[in-house]
């Protein structure tokens, strides 16, 4: 038999190439304002979570002698809060709560919005319908509207406002679920994998999945910035955690009388959340631009 | 283009009756006694009871919201329990105190919006447009409540050039359109209008983007046409879709305004909602959230119809 | 180069041949599919005809061509045989067994195989070449390694050596390779019947001609049918036995290659060939055969659909659908009133006179 050859390309290299997820690493990795956000992230969290190591002041522990001491009070750099407390050891600390409460909502409604996108979108028909319209609903309201309405009915809490955020963020996790499966659903190697007799579970997971998560999951990172200053509003409007909590939003609301005495220490809490919130936002662009391996 | 119009016309009445539900079903998921806010902490059950079968509480949940529907077309949305006034009234005040503030922030966020989304795509990976997508991204991550107090720290605190909260002597009844009033709105406003312009800045610089790099474009420079006709057509191009984000953005302004105005006291939609969650006044609650919910829907359904009157593409669709 | 014996023996048994040469391969009847279009608000909603009432038969070995303008429901027909939507009815009988009934769709699925035309979009963007060869087979049943092996061992079939190509992603070869890669994922499954669906239209004149030759020396290797899909007159007369002219969902003509291209009877083959671009500059075409766009599917005109456009259409011809009629013993058929004796159409033969 002979065999017809693409001979310019056929005398190429013999190359290992290298996967999608590897190319789009070594592109991220390249990326000085993604890496720069990712390692401020990555601090925060790591202090945070090992707060209690690394020698601070208590954060609950306040002083009527030394309230609201201005930056860079001799032991106490980030000066002190209204009530005396150490604003350094209380951003840091505040940083387990405002992360949790966050980034978790939008952890979870990656997870069910993920799933009823996907289902949605490769299934499609009634279910599409069903689904589809159900999220209508909820797109009827702005989101912090939304987010407050399910909060101020709830009541005050944590627990309260991670589930209307996660209420908020689900519909638009899943719109965007959807749309990427629909996409991806229609393409044809994915019929080819029909063809080939494969059932809808496996087609799930060896064609869907991998080419449907990377677009939700950076769509959901930029989400956790909107999560970061909605879970702090709450907070800041007394609809998240209660004092003597160290938490970011709560931290600005109780500081707000302050910024006729020491306006600069009021204002700290807003950086972290600000730093966070843009920190997400850029990440996510940084992975968007990195996922696009076609440029 | 009539045929459009009546079909997204009917395709609402399904999604505001079911924002109804929520809006009605959100005070069933309240925990404790929806009378608890009126109720004396002595009352006697007979009182309670009384006070039960007048709110309406001891009918089945589908009557009550039947009833509750019915009496919102009639304008009766009930009478808040902490003031006693009828809730539609009060709301509606409210409300045009926010539509003020959103139309005065959407005036400066559109606008930067628009500018700087134009220059960036225009003069894409220049200097101009890191500088341009460096606030963009600013404005959409920064804690707007945050900011609007560093705002008030600067110009009300430090340099003491405008006031920090509240509508002015007199309050909202009293407001005029001079120098003295309008002061008030300044600082408001210009924290409304950062996360607006922001996403405005980035839709409109990825559209500016996406349509200078389309053949048309390359054979209209082709044809010897001058730069600024070009630019006139690129406008033209983005328009309807950079229109419909903007009509959202209003929405959201109007509905998410809850941060802001508690920040600086303006006494609007946002203010009263937080007054009725913080006094458990359920019916105002109810109908803050209806009011601003329709409004949202109602917005939405215009800006779809306004695009598709300038867009030829979606009329047929 | 590795030899024939060694690849059959990874190779997935092909499904049995059951009636011999004498059956054809696969029989479609009265295959019909109808979409609808969702009207207006005050619209009753349509249907389109993509597919209606489509009947034919691919004898084994055989290589059957179908043409036509795009929309006249080629694609839509190729999908329904390999089950890749529902069609709304009609019989597809592959080797004298039904499918769904005698046959299962898994089944099937093993004996017909599909090339499809946009050569990226048919591949996992996220899977090695290799692996997206392994996929079909591992399906059914093969270890990964052995999958893998073959998949390595049909990449030489198609040309294209295996140490280079098996662990590269689609983004990384060509528009020609990557249909080669398709074309070597489809026989993976060792198929009888393979359906190439505008497999060759996307490329460049020179690599269509490499993978034509391609598609050629396969099917003498693997004794493979082919069902060859393609607006490309010149690749079907080149690639085809028999063909088959699509107008508006309808089958207007169908038979031998040579035949059709010398004789058409239908005026729509006639004006399909006549629009041909000639490469003989003496010889070019002059007047435009066919005038207007096709019609609307959603509204097909009545009686025969092509009568909207035809130059010798007369009142019986909007009245009565032609039947797809034999009209020479080489089994050429065609559905016109002109080409039927005794139809009554002025220019048709007298009943009983061939």
């Amino acid at each position: 038999m002979t065999v017809i050859t693409d001979t310019a390309l056929q005398a190429a290299p013999v190359t290992k190439a290298r996967g999608y997820w590897a190319t789009v690493g070594r592109r991220i990795s390249r990326d000085k304002v993604s890496m720069a956000c990712a390692v401020i992230l990555l601090l925060i969290l790591l202090a945070a979570i090992f707060a209690p190591y690394l020698g601070l002041a208590d954060p609950y522990q306040g002083s009527m002698i030394r309230r609201l001491r201005a930056i860079g009070t001799p032991n106490y750099p980030l000066g002190t809060d209204e009530l005396g407390r150490d604003m350094l050891a209380r951003l840091i600390y505040g940083g387990r709560l405002s992360l949790l409460i966050g980034i978790l909502p939008v952890i979870l409604a990656f997870i069910i919005g993920t799933s009823l996108g996907l289902v949605a979108g490769y299934v499609g028909g009634k279910l599409n319908t069903a689904i589809m319209r159900t999220i209508d609903v909820f797109y009827a309201f702005p989101s912090v509207l939304l987010a407050i309405a399910i909060s101020g009915a709830l009541g005050a809490g944590i627990v309260n406002s991670i589930v209307s955020l996660t209420i908020v963020f689900v519909p638009q996790i899943t719109r965007v679920a959807e749309s990427v499966t629909t996409g991806v659903r229609n393409m044809d190697y994915v019929e080819a994998a029909r063809a080939s007799g494969a059932d809808t579970f496996t087609i799930m997971r060896v064609h869907m999945l991998g080419n449907v998560l990377g677009s939700i999951f950076v769509y959901a990172t930029g989400l956790i910035s909107v999560s970061m200053i909605l879970a702090a509003g709450l907070s800041f409007l007394g609809l998240g955690t209660k004092p003597p909590e160290p938490e970011w939003g709560l931290m600005l609301n109780t500081l707000r009388t302050a910024i006729y005495v020491n306006p600069w220490v009021a204002a700290l809490p807003g950086v972290m959340i600000f730093a966070v919130s843009i920190c997400f936002n850029l990440l996510s662009d940084g992975m968007r631009s990195a996922m696009d391996i076609r440029n | 283009m009539f045929s459009y119009v009546a079909r997204r016309v009917v395709y609402a009445i399904p999604i505001i009756l079911s924002v109804a539900l929520v809006c009605f079903l959100l005070v069933h998921i309240t925990p404790g006694d929806p009378l608890v806010a009126v109720l004396p902490a002595d009352a006697s059950q007979e009182l309670a009871q009384q006070l039960r079968v007048a709110y309406g509480f001891d009918k089945p949940l589908p009557v009550q919201f039947g009833l509750w529907v019915w009496r919102a077309l009639h304008g009766d949305l009930g009478s808040s329990i902490a003031t006693g006034r009828p809730v539609l009234a009060e709301v509606l005040n409210a409300v045009r105190n926010t539509v003020m503030l959103a139309v005065f922030a959407a005036a400066i966020g559109f606008t930067l919006g628009l500018f700087f989304g134009l220059i960036a795509g225009y003069f894409r990976d220049t200097w101009v447009d890191k500088v341009a997508t460096s606030i963009a991204i600013a404005g959409v991550s920064v804690p707007h409540y945050w900011l609007g107090m560093v705002l008030v720290i600067i110009f009300s605190v430090q340099l003491n050039w405008l006031p920090a909260v509240g509508a002015g002597s007199g309050g909202s009844a009293a407001w005029a359109w001079d120098w003295e009033h309008m002061k008030y709105l300044i600082l408001p406003a210009v924290t409304t209008s950062v996360i607006p312009m922001g996403i405005v800045t980035r839709t409109v610089r990825a559209l500016t983007g996406d349509i200078l790099s389309q053949d048309f474009v390359e054979a209209l420079r082709a044809k010897g046409l001058q730069e600024f006709k070009v630019f006139r057509h690129v406008i033209k191009n983005a328009a309807p879709t950079a229109l419909a984000v903007m009509g959202l953005q209003l929405g959201y302004m109007l509905g998410g305004s809850i941060l802001i105005e508690t920040v600086f006291s303006w006494p609007g939609s946002g203010l009263l909602l937080n007054s009725a969650i913080f006094q458990r006044d359920l019916p105002l609650l109810q109908g803050t959230i209806l009011v601003l919910a329709l409004f949202f829907v109602f917005l939405n359904l215009l800006v779809d119809i306004a695009q598709a009157s300038i867009d030829p593409r979606i009329k047929r669709a | 180069m590795t030899d024939t014996l060694e690849i059959t023996d990874k190779m997935l048994e092909p499904l049995e041949d059951i009636g011999g040469d004498a059956q054809p391969l696969l029989h479609v009847k009265g295959l019909t599919k109808h979409f609808p279009v969702r009207g207006g608000l005050f619209a009753p909603s349509k249907t389109v005809r993509a597919v209606d009432d489509v009947s034919f038969a691919i004898g084994k070995g055989e290589t059957v061509g179908i043409v036509g303008e795009s929309g006249c429901g080629k694609s839509t027909t190729a999908r329904l045989l390999m089950h890749l939507m529902p069609r709304d009815s009609g019989d597809i009988v592959f080797d004298g067994r039904a499918v769904g009934r005698e046959l299962t769709l898994r089944e099937l699925r093993r004996g017909m195989q599909m090339v499809f035309q946009d050569s990226y979009a048919s591949l996992n963007p996220r899977l090695t070449i290799e692996e997206s060869i392994a996929f079909g087979p591992k399906v059914h049943g093969m270890a990964d390694k052995t999958a893998r092996a073959l998949a390595r061992d049909l990449l030489g079939k198609v040309g294209l050596r295996p140490e280079v190509f098996a662990n590269r992603y689609p983004h990384e070869v060509s528009g020609g390779q990557r249909q080669r890669v398709n074309i070597a994922r489809a026989l993976a499954l060792s198929p009888r019947l393979v359906i190439l669906d505008e497999a060759v239209s996307a490329l460049d004149k020179s690599v269509e001609a490499q993978v034509l030759n391609l598609l050629v020396d396969l099917k003498r290797e693997f004794g493979l049918t082919y069902l060859f899909i393609s607006h490309d007159l010149n690749v079907v007369r080149y690639i085809s036995d028999r063909v088959l002219v699509m107008y508006l969902g309808e089958v207007v003509e169908l038979g031998p290659v040579d035949d059709v291209w010398d004789a058409p009877a239908h005026p729509y083959t006639r004006a399909l060939l006549a629009a041909m671009p000639s490469t003989d500059p003496d010889n070019r075409t002059e007047v435009p055969p066919i005038t207007g766009d096709p019609p609307n599917p959603i509204e097909p005109p009545s009686g025969c659909r092509f009568h909207t456009r035809c130059a010798f259409a007369e009142a019986m011809c909007g009245e009565s659908k032609p039947l797809l009629t034999e009209i020479t013993a080489s089994g050429h058929q065609t559905a016109c009133f002109m080409a039927i004796p005794g139809s009554g159409h002025s220019k048709a033969p007298r009943a009983g006179v061939q």
